[in-house]
């Protein structure tokens, strides 16, 4: 099934480890400017499924292409230099470097060897980062440590290093889990805004978060597909209330 | 933002304090026989700096530093031994004009190998070159395949040992057990006098700041912030468009070369290079002047090499058979007391209190909690 209209394009995606299916013939598409939402039981390969798109674990067979190019045959920086981003479940920040060295290492420009040692703080780095920092509600703590900021700016901090790459694809993964309800509301807010110009995969567990954001959710079960389509139609889905949503 | 120049106020004083001590206070206060002593600990204070850049900012622990130090080494003894081989100084061999450790393992004609080390230009080069390939074929092979931590210590360390039992066997070729040793005049110029080692004593130490200036500008860089990120939080270097592992094969071959030029000082101040420099205990006591010196600060790890083997030679020659457990006892308590060493002692206890009384910064030391 070929169509130009998609930005990214899993097909029949497959990897076992030992044996074990955690993901089993999987198809999705994703169209430029969707924000898809995954959600599923615990163990349905939904964090597998992110690990496989940005070249985290190999695929065993099936096919991942995004804009063209095929993914799992490269490695992990270049699929980031393609443009997929990606933020991991528990915050994963630098905690020696401060909030302005942390954005500036996922600025776009300077990520060789050769590049980093002739780096240059010019003003456009410099512009950039403040913007990016209101934006994620990090203005006034640039100089700061990364290692002194709560669980929740760590989050925070680490979707703007993200989105200081400005990928066209933006992988995030809940987002909003171990946040408190003030921080939830500004994080769905913040996601609200940063989704607009490009295609986001959320994985979440958070029903009225999940509404809030999807374009179309995908509920996985066992590595599978068990369902797809907006909110509405996977909430009257059946199959999807037995498995998931009923309990 | 402000503009930062190079070096902040603290750095500069650091600096030139230390050149105070290498360059004036040693050579004023010691005798020749202590100052060609502390060159030669001098020489272990460039493994040390590539140290911190290697395990203090990047995280990669290399308990092999002693290979790199004995290239470097072996590269220039073999172009001070092909020098003091002239066919007249030996001319009593079966085959004159080769060194005489060839001629005593019945080898009569100079391997294909060695011929290039006539050459002063190719030592100099070599002394860069093949620390840095040798480092790049470890680092490629390690690195790609995401071997880290202690892994990559043991096996750096099995390196070193492996080093040492191939120029031990091959004595013919490398010296064997004795090294090379008799060397005698570079380019013509008598290395063994006093007047000789103390021109020496200063160029290594001119070196030695070039090695620190070198260290503090790539820790400045992007680069060395990338290293200390990647030290924390590896995967998300990586998912944020760095291929980490050129990185680390990068850093890994600096290191090694600061090694290397350390081993071609050596060679030249003490006179001799031999395979008890290049294995296992000579490269984990690398490793601790490291870790005393304070392995996140480059000043640091000068002063722990001149202390630690300043130390050394103190003990050994009182109780020779009590060194090595009190090298012992200093590892675990740097480790377990304070495992920032030297220079993290400096910061907490010592700063603080330097800065009572001046003008600029307004911060008293806060009493501990």
């Amino acid at each position: 099934m070929e169509n130009p209209n998609f930005i990214l394009t899993v097909e029949d995606l497959t990897v076992s480890f030992d044996g074990f299916k955690a993901v089993d013939g999987l198809s999705f598409y994703v169209e430029p400017n969707e924000c898809r939402v995954i959600i599923g039981p615990n163990g349905a390969g939904k964090t597998t499924v992110l690990d496989l798109i940005c070249g985290r674990t190999r695929a065993t067979a099936g096919s991942i292409e995004f804009k063209g190019s095929e993914l799992t045959r490269m490695r992990e920086d270049q699929i980031v230099h393609a443009g997929v981003g990606r933020k991991f479940q528990t915050p994963s920040v630098y905690e020696d470097l401060t909030v302005f060295e942390n954005l500036e290492i996922s600025y776009p420009r300077g990520h060789t060897v050769f590049g980093a040692l002739t780096f240059r703080r010019d003003g456009d780095v410099d512009a950039r980062i403040r913007e990016v920092a209101e934006t994620i509600f990090l203005g006034d703590m640039l100089q700061e440590r990364a290692a002194i900021l709560s669980h929740g700016q760590k989050q925070w901090l680490e979707i703007g290093m993200l989105l200081i790459q400005d990928p066209q694809l933006m992988m995030l993964d809940e987002p909003v889990a171990g946040m408190s309800v003030a921080e939830r509301k500004k994080t769905a807010e913040l996601l609200n805004r940063i989704i607009q110009d490009r295609a986001v995969i959320v994985i979440e567990h958070d029903m009225g978060f999940v509404a809030d954001i999807a374009t179309r959710v995908t509920v996985m079960h066992q590595g599978k597909r068990l369902s797809e389509g907006s909110m509405a139609h996977v909430q009257a889905d059946p199959k999807v209330v037995e498995v998931y949503l009923g309990h | 933002m402000t503009k930062t120049s190079f070096l902040k106020r603290d750095e500069a004083v650091g600096l030139v304090i230390l050149a105070l001590i290498i360059f004036v206070v040693f050579p004023v206060m010691l005798d020749d026989f202590r100052l060609n002593l502390f060159g030669k600990y001098l020489t272990y204070a460039f493994v040390a700096i590539g140290l911190v850049l290697c395990w203090g900012a990047g995280g990669i622990l290399s308990l092999g530093q002693g290979v790199f130090f004995g290239l470097g080494g072996y590269c220039m003894a073999m172009f001070l031994k092909l020098e003091a081989s002239t066919p007249e100084a030996t001319a009593i061999q079966s085959t004159p004009g080769i060194p005489d450790f060839m001629d005593w393992n019945q080898i009569s004609a100079l391997p294909i190998w060695w011929q290039p080390f006539n050459s002063f230009a190719f030592t100099l080069v070599a002394i860069f070159v093949v620390p840095a390939a040798f480092a790049f074929v470890i680092g490629y092979a390690m690195f790609r395949r995401r071997v880290s931590g202690v892994y990559f210590a043991i096996i750096t360390q099995a390196i070193a040992a492996i080093a040492t039992i191939l120029i031990v066997g091959q004595q013919g070729y490398t010296g064997g057990v004795n090294g090379i040793t008799d060397l005698r005049t570079l380019m013509g110029w008598d290395i063994r006098p006093d007047g000789a080692k103390t021109t020496l004593y200063f160029v290594n130490g001119v070196l030695l700041f070039v090695c620190l200036l070198v260290a503090m500008a790539i820790r400045k860089s992007k680069f060395g912030r990338v290293l200390v990120a990647m030290r924390d939080a590896e995967d998300r270097v990586r998912f944020s468009g760095y291929d980490v592992a050129s990185f680390k094969i990068f850093i890994f071959c600096v290191g090694a070369m600061m090694a290397s030029v350390g081993g071609a000082m050596f060679t030249l101040q003490v006179g001799f290079m031999s395979p008890t420099i290049v294995g296992i205990v000579p490269s984990i006591e690398m490793v601790i002047f490291c870790a005393v010196g304070g392995r996140h600060s480059l000043m640091g790890a000068v002063y722990g090499a001149l202390l630690v083997n300043w130390a050394k030679t103190t003990f050994s020659e009182s109780f020779p058979e009590l060194w090595l457990f009190g090298l012992g006892a200093l590892f675990i308590a740097v480790v377990m007391a304070f495992p920032n060493g030297l220079a993290g002692l400096f910061d907490d206890y010592i700063k603080p209190r330097l800065r009572i009384g001046r003008a600029a910064p307004a911060t008293t030391p806060q009493p501990a909690e």
